[in-house]
């Protein structure tokens, strides 16, 4: 993209790098798109994990790491979205693919009421006030006994295999089931994850992005600028609920089984999402990719070792906080100047290319 | 059980969220830093209690009186060595390290005492009760609430009585003209925070006398002190034990309706005051 600066120079975001990092991106996702062709249940089942994950990942990095919104209680619209793809599935009878888009939509009109009392705090009150709100909700929907109440309920049997694309999956790979249903889920988790990490790179090199930084570097400044940091920042909570929202409700028609403690879990929706940005890389898109890995390797080597996992994530994180502030990423960038999805503004000699000049 | 009665027990349990309030608040109004390990350390302190007393053979108060210096230096060496430089204008650090620390101590007790419940006996004292009017009064909560308010009392006179405490409100002023004024900030927060860690080490005793506690409940206490220390108003002690009793009277009110309410009816009433007074009933610092 480009901005009227002067008429010799642009503003750019493309690096010399970055084409090439797109063909690296756009073959990565082709091959993720064909991997249940080849792959077994279980390697499907974990990269499912992997994405979902990284969809949550990138949706707190949206707005800790982009809009300076740290948040606690992001598990509010994971638990949120879920149960309301419970109540679509086991309540109205909808199909499944149809109740995860109504999860999404559930969290963002809860994120709109959540948002009038959580923007009235600031920084690090903010923080406890999303913790306080994701509380609230786990706790009223332990009263909605149509859903189980706090000891939770199972989606009606049948129902994932009856979703949408299940047989036709099923018919066209020749598998089971229970085996189509997670082929069918991991698909929609890589779109999912496509089209998130997509937004966000869009967002982030448009105008809107700019702003957003702007007032997270400096809010008064960027008022002066024109900039409505409310604004801005409510639009960024809202998309961030709905994506959320959306995993939270993908990730339970997988799970099948739903309890208010289990999907409003601190440590599973939150801990471990912050864990993954901070190590990957706070504010960077590539960040939560690089934690994602990280975090399923670390998961997997220490799986039979219990607490001392959360415990070894946790020490971790404060490390690279104290010593390394913009994480595993941030350590690679500085070292060799890459970039696979650069948001820097850059000043680029124009006289060259005199012919496209205005053309923005 | 009568609407006086519920009353009665809410102001004493006010009593003890006010005591899980005050070491934040005190932390919050000399550094602006939010503790997100608080409740954990509370937690982390009543484990030390129980382990004096039993390897030992104290008892809970003199064991809570020998976890009181130890709890200090802990706070101390905490906020020198880790939490100091983490302070800037950018929240992200303090708030990712306290989280990232709150993870850390709940796996850690639970590697070291497993997620079972436990409990400190105070012995007689548990069901000991005074009846006064109509009502009649725990005399551990009673003397839970006679805590609080001496802490209270106590936290204002240090600040406002004694050269620590006027050191401590020029940092939290300006902490760069302090500095030329000879008062070293980083070793301030410290024992700011050793201090905070032995108001902590009062609520433990507390928390553990009152009913079980396990590894895994520390967030749940960092709300409660959150919420009073918001309804209050940031920077004021006196403001955070009200908070502390409204939460407190609010929770045992939702109870006496529905037990299932508790939780929710505290919430719920720091999200009416939010709505009211974003800035809490008596705020002091502007912030």
């Amino acid at each position: 993209m480009t901005d009227h600066v002067s008429s010799n120079w642009t503003v750019s975001t493309r690096t010399r790098g970055s084409s090439l990092s797109m063909l690296l991106v756009l073959a990565a996702v082709i091959l993720a798109f064909a991997t249940p062709l080849i792959a077994s249940r279980a390697v499907i089942q974990d990269l499912f994990f992997i994405l979902t994950m990284l969809v949550l990942a990138q949706c707190w990095n949206l707005l800790a790491g982009y809009a300076g919104l740290v948040s606690v209680g992001q598990q509010v619209f994971v638990g949120f979205g879920a149960y309301a793809m419970f109540a679509g599935v086991s309540l109205l009878g909808m199909d499944p693919m149809a109740a995860i888009v109504l999860g999404g939509l559930a969290a963002l009109a809860l994120s709109v009421p959540t948002a009038f009392f959580v923007f009235r705090l600031q920084g690090a009150y903010f923080a406890i006030g999303t913790w306080v709100i994701a509380e609230v909700v786990r706790l009223a929907l332990a009263q909605w006994k149509a859903l189980g109440g706090g000891t939770g309920t199972s989606l009606p049997s049948g129902a994932t295999r009856d979703m949408f694309g299940v047989r036709f999956v099923a018919d066209l790979l020749g598998v089971r089931g229970p085996q189509a249903t997670d082929i069918v889920c991991y698909w929609l988790a890589l779109l999912l994850a496509v089209a998130a990490i997509g937004s966000i790179y869009k967002l982030l090199r448009s105008r809107q992005g700019l702003g957003l930084a702007a007032v997270r570097d400096n809010r008064e400044a960027a008022r002066s600028i024109g900039v409505d940091p409310l604004w801005t920042r409510s639009f960024v909570y809202l998309v961030a609920a709905l994506a959320t929202g959306l995993t939270g409700a993908l990730i339970y028609v997988q799970k099948a089984r739903i309890s208010p403690d289990a999907a409003f879990s601190v440590p599973d929706w939150t801990a471990y999402v912050i864990f993954i940005v901070v190590i990957g890389g706070i504010g960077t898109i590539e960040g939560p990719i690089v934690g994602v890995i990280v975090f399923y390797i670390l998961r997997n080597l220490l799986a039979d070792y219990g607490s001392w996992y959360l415990l070894i994530l946790g020490l971790i994180g404060i490390l690279i906080m104290l010593l390394a502030p913009r994480g595993l990423w941030g350590l690679f960038t500085d070292r060799t100047g890459i970039q696979l999805f650069p948001v820097r503004r850059i000043l680029a000699d124009r006289t060259k290319t005199k012919d496209d000049r205005g053309s923005d | 059980m009568s609407w006086l009665d519920t009353i009665v027990q809410g102001i004493m349990l006010g009593g003890l969220y006010a005591l899980f309030a005050a070491g934040l608040s005190l932390v919050f109004g000399i550094m602006r830093l939010v503790n997100l390990a608080h409740g954990d350390l509370i937690v982390l302190a009543a484990f030390l209690i129980l382990l004096l007393i039993t390897a030992l053979g104290l008892n809970p108060f003199l064991a809570a009186f020998v976890a009181l210096p130890v709890m200090f230096a802990l706070g101390w060496a905490l906020q020198y060595v880790v939490l100091n430089r983490t302070l800037g204008d950018d929240i992200l650090p303090p708030l990712l390290v306290t989280f990232g620390l709150s993870v850390v101590i709940q796996n850690g007790l639970l590697e070291g005492f497993s997620a079972d419940s436990r409990r400190i006996s105070a012995g007689m004292l548990e069901t000991a009760s005074l009846q006064i009017g109509p009502v009649s009064i725990g005399t551990m909560p009673l003397l839970t609430f006679a805590s609080a308010v001496g802490v209270i009392v106590a936290l204002n006179l240090l600040f406002y009585r004694t050269s620590l405490g006027r050191a401590f409100r020029a940092t939290s002023d300006d902490s760069a003209t302090a500095g030329l004024m000879g008062i070293r900030a980083e070793r301030i927060f410290a024992t700011a925070t050793g201090l905070a860690m032995m108001v902590v080490t009062i609520a433990a005793l507390y928390l553990g006398t009152r009913a079980n506690f396990d590894p895994t409940m520390g967030p749940a206490r960092l709300i409660y002190a959150f919420e009073a220390v918001i309804i209050g108003g940031l920077g004021s002690f006196w403001g955070t034990l009200a908070g502390g009793i409204i939460i407190g009277v609010a929770q045992t009110a939702g109870a006496a309706i529905n037990p299932e309410w508790q939780i929710l009816a505290g919430h719920i009433a720091f999200l009416l005051v939010l709505i009211v007074r974003p800035r809490g009933l008596f705020p002091r610092a502007v912030d």
